[in-house]
């Protein structure tokens, strides 16, 4: 009996493979794919990645069934889900801590990126479309963020549009173009509804699929930043510092799944607005044109670029200098393949001088994140008689600062990486 | 026919040809689905001017009214609120009102009215359209050198009770002043201009 049901099953699979790469794509991919064999804790996240996405499609798609993008029913249809929907609060809230989550993984994942130096050649069009994949994050968050259509959803949405208006000549009409009215309106929930739950995510798994190409075809970095790929077994031509992705780095990604969800778990039952850093508490007021609230800031995620944008002062009677710093902030990432100039990809061979600028890297990135969920007068102001600085906001002096330092570990790369003194590369990686 | 060697000239201009013209059908597609995101027929027709009582406001108080989808303020004005108005020219980023854009030509004098006590004015920061909280009285929680005028909550923006505004601040530019007119004493017509002074 046994027998010939595996006698069928082998045939179905060779009718397949006559017809479809199966038994072939499986092997490439997961128990042919050779991954070097000194992961550690930071090679969780492009997994758990990839779980947040299939998280945030599928609850996505429950919450369609019951949201409506229209502004005189959107706020009341979110409050339809979380009340009369059955099991309505708990979808929602895993789109919306999922929402948060992704970008705690995101971010986590390219920190990972950066110590091992896993965007240098030859993995720079995987860095690349990692960009694109977090531009297209940032935007879906921003979109989503509106369809609430609570009063942070509304004065988010006013002034990150607004950003555009202050681009020379073309800003107004690109600025109306997106709202498709003169102020945010039922026009504008419209639309950022069919960006949200079609356009961006087609985009987006577009961009997940080619970067999971472009991994696979060049192979994983690892933290030693070695290329398990120039010693290969002879006879094999296995890399010998590789192990197939399946069973060994699925088993252990399932750890990082469990562990993930448990903290998923904790948040979305116990503290699932954060403390008004997941869901912000004048989100649950409905949207008023009239009424500005009196603290606006966006959600955490978003904060340090949100902070550049703020530490900008004015140029020539024009904010765009601030919407263009801000801009940078995420774009300059883009650029990070062409430099860095060391001669060795991972921190664990790095010296000081690199080390250095990358601790006061992310002590920017997180000032400037705190401060902007704050107000920017939240440390008092300077007082009138201080030299340069008098009744400037003192945060804004910080903010200033760490804008400087944020953007100079970037312009700086190319000196400082080269001037490093680097410690040698061992031939094999290291366990 | 079957023999003669390829025509690499011939080949180059049909496929340039051919790209070309494919180009600019692509770009008239595109053309009906760009501008389908502008503003509709009747978004535009929803931009009506509104009529305002202005009788009932107390002096020193404020009402919003709602134009265009946005808030239209309309501040009464103490004797002693006025008096703020001058004085510190040196610490507003357009004093003299350099930049025409924010007021029509009948408003373009000291109090930025047409009435010197009623200012009308639309409430939205000049920096990214946040509606700045009216900060009317002096002092209070804004300080002790606050004299009385517009605070934005988003980004800091600081202007004076004819929203003029405050150097250092993120705003670029003062509020505007829509356009509007008296139609009698009482009645304030928001959304057309005024035809001379009234």
């Amino acid at each position: 009996m046994m027998k010939n049901v595996e006698k069928c099953m082998v045939g179905t699979l060779a009718w397949v493979d006559k017809r479809f790469p199966l038994t072939s794509n499986i092997k490439a991919h997961l128990t042919e794919y050779y991954a070097p064999k000194n992961f550690n804790f930071w090679y969780f996240f492009g997994s758990l990645a990839l779980l947040v996405l299939v998280l945030q499609i599928v609850t996505g798609i429950f919450l369609t069934m019951h949201y409506k993008p229209d502004a005189t029913l959107a706020f009341g249809s979110v409050e339809y889900i979380m009340r009369d929907v059955s099991w309505g609060w708990l979808i929602r809230y895993m789109h919306s801590t999922g929402a948060s989550m992704f970008f705690v993984v995101v971010y986590l994942h390219m920190f990972r990126g950066l110590i091992y130096g896993s965007y240098r050649a030859p993995r720079e069009l995987i860095w690349l479309f990692g960009v694109g994949i977090f531009l297209v994050l940032m935007g879906e968050a921003f979109f989503g963020y509106l369809l609430p259509w609570g009063q942070m959803s509304y004065w988010g949405a006013q002034v990150i549009i607004n950003l555009f208006t202050s681009i020379p000549f073309i800003g107004p009409d690109v600025s109306e173009w997106l709202r498709g009215d003169y102020v945010v309106s039922d026009a504008t929930l419209n639309r950022f509804f069919a960006f949200h739950v079609i356009a961006l995510p087609l985009v987006l798994l577009g961009l997940v699929v080619a970067h999971l190409i472009a991994l696979h075809e060049v192979g994983s970095n690892n933290p030693d930043g070695i290329e398990i790929k120039e010693k290969k077994d002879p006879k094999t031509h296995i890399p010998l510092d590789g192990i197939p992705f399946h069973p060994y780095y699925t088993v252990k990604d399932i750890v990082g799944v469990s562990v993930f969800l448990i903290v998923f778990s904790a948040i979305l039952f116990f503290a699932p607005e954060m403390g008004g850093y997941f869901l912000e508490a004048n989100n649950f007021i409905p949207a008023d044109p009239l009424q500005t609230p009196a603290h606006i800031a966006p959600v955490w995620y978003f904060t340090p670029y949100y902070s550049i944008l703020r530490a900008v002062p004015p140029i020539f009677n024009s904010q765009f200098p601030g919407v263009a710093a801000m801009g940078l902030s995420v774009m300059i990432f883009a650029l990070l393949p062409w430099l860095d100039r060391s001669p060795v990809k991972s921190i664990r061979y790095r010296g000081a001088l690199y080390k250095k600028w990358l601790a006061l890297f992310v002590v920017s990135f997180v000032v400037l994140g705190y401060l902007g969920t704050k107000p920017s007068n939240v440390w008092g102001v300077f007082d009138a008689g201080t030299w340069i600085f008098g009744g400037v906001d003192r945060a804004t002096v910080v903010a200033r600062i760490f804008t400087l330092t944020y953007f100079l570990f970037f312009i700086l790369m190319p000196w400082y990486t080269k001037k490093d003194k680097t410690k040698p590369v061992p031939e094999r990686v290291t366990v | 026919m079957a023999n003669q060697p390829v025509d690499q000239g011939k080949r180059r201009f049909l496929i340039a040809a051919t790209t070309a013209v494919g180009g600019v059908a692509a770009v008239a597609v595109a053309v009906p689905f760009v501008t389908s995101m502008l503003p509709s027929a009747r978004a535009k027709a929803a931009g009506a001017p509104v009529e305002v009582d202005v009788s009932k406001i107390e002096p020193g108080a404020m009402i919003t009214v709602e134009w265009r989808g946005k808030p239209v303020w309309v501040v009464s004005l103490t004797d002693d609120m006025a008096k703020t108005l001058s004085g510190h020219d040196d610490n507003l980023a357009d004093p003299k009102l350099e930049v025409t854009s924010q007021q029509p030509e009948y408003c373009k004098n000291p109090t930025r009215s047409i009435r010197p006590n009623l200012m009308v004015m639309e409430g939205v920061c000049t920096h990214l359209g946040c509606s700045p909280s009216p900060k009317l009285q002096p002092g209070g929680d804004m300080g002790g050198d606050w004299q009385g005028g517009f605070f934005c909550p988003c980004h800091g923006s600081k202007f004076d009770l004819a929203g003029r505004v405050f150097k250092g601040s993120p705003a670029p530019t003062n509020l505007v002043v829509p356009p509007h007119k008296y139609l009698s004493d009482a009645i304030l017509l928001i959304g057309e201009h005024s035809e001379g002074a009234v």
